[in-house]
């Protein structure tokens, strides 16, 4: 469960972001993230909604832009999706696969009011 | 309304103190290992099987993370090795900065191996760059031989595996050879070395190889 020291990390990245804007209200923050960061989207999203609460980010909903697995052969540079988590070049079926795509963990934006008068 | 483009990493906080922490290591010459498993893998007892072994060979250093106590730095204590205990009080992995905040009680001087065990977890630990050279998994086979399918993320990130308890084979459901395959099956650059802390197989060479590349 370290879910919630992350989201504590996308709230700050978020605040930070939203005062250097003219501290406008918060409406959503994108994140993206991979299927092999080993995050669970749910706990995220539960633990975000709990640590925002109180705080200026309150009611900011979380956008998520999940990232499948993408990997690029070393042998015969053939570009792929790794399904079910086998790693192997379905072309020339080597092992050696450089991962291109899939370990994302990243705040994109945040979508802010445009009225300082909006914010709540 | 009107959307802000951001950018930035999630972990970047610790990425940039694993970084410090990593020029650290460098500046003194230290191969540093991150240590993770499940709980009850045999992190501690192939630790202390490790600093036996290498005893009078190497000088070693320990930063043992445990969610409560401080029973394992004494157990490492008692093999005469520089341990620091770090207790995360519910923290379920180490982070960068914890790592850089016990490296304050350690004198790295004169060190070539630090051996940081993390705390008991397939999970967390896998996104927390601590600093580390690399991250050595140890899968015991009284977990079964599925383990690396389950936890995908941390056999990927690590590069070395250790396949633990290797003496309880006879009487456990679980194939070394079928856990490994599935280990290089998400890992295929993974090395591998067979153990058992209790009849002492394949820790020399876990040593030798650890003691090599402490020394390079």
């Amino acid at each position: 469960m370290h879910e919630l020291s992350l989201a504590q990390s996308i709230a700050e990245i978020a605040q930070q972001a939203a005062s250097a804007n003219g501290d406008r209200k918060v409406m959503s923050v994108g994140i993206r993230v991979g299927e092999l960061s080993g995050v669970i989207v749910d706990s995220l999203t539960f633990c975000f909604a709990a640590i925002t609460a109180g705080t200026t980010l309150e009611g900011a909903a979380l956008r998520v832009d999940r990232v499948p697995v993408r990997a690029q052969c070393r042998e015969c540079r053939t570009l792929c999706g790794v399904d079910n988590l086998v790693f192997l070049c379905p072309s020339c079926g080597s092992g050696d696969l450089d991962i291109i795509a899939g370990r994302e963990l990243q705040v994109t934006d945040i979508e802010v009011n445009d009225e300082p008068g909006e914010q709540t | 309304m009107s959307v802000i483009t951001i950018e930035r990493k999630v972990l970047e906080k610790n990425d940039a103190i694993a970084q410090q922490n990593r020029e650290l290591f460098a500046r003194h010459g230290v191969f540093a290992l991150n240590l993770v498993s499940s709980p009850g893998a045999g992190k501690t007892s192939l630790l202390e099987k490790t600093l036996e072994h290498l005893r009078g060979t190497l000088p070693v250093a320990v930063i043992e993370g445990d969610v409560q106590t401080d029973l394992d730095a004494q157990r490492v204590a008692r093999y005469g090795v520089p341990a620091v205990q770090i207790i995360t009080r519910g923290g379920c992995h180490l982070e960068a900065h914890l790592i850089r905040d016990a490296l304050a009680n350690i004198s790295l001087e004169g060190i070539s191996l630090l051996i940081i065990e993390n705390v008991g977890n397939l999970v967390c630990p896998s996104n927390y760059d601590l600093g580390e050279a690399m991250k050595v998994v140890i899968a015991s086979t009284t977990e079964g031989d599925d383990k690396p399918l389950k936890y995908p993320a941390m056999f990927r990130n690590a590069s070395v595996l250790i396949i633990n308890k290797i003496d309880l084979v006879p009487y456990v459901n679980t194939s070394p050879a079928t856990l490994k395959a599935n280990a290089l099956q998400i890992n295929p650059s993974l090395l591998t070395f067979e153990t058992s802390c209790t009849t002492g197989a394949g820790i020399p060479q876990w040593c030798d190889w650890l003691r090599r590349q402490a020394l390079r």
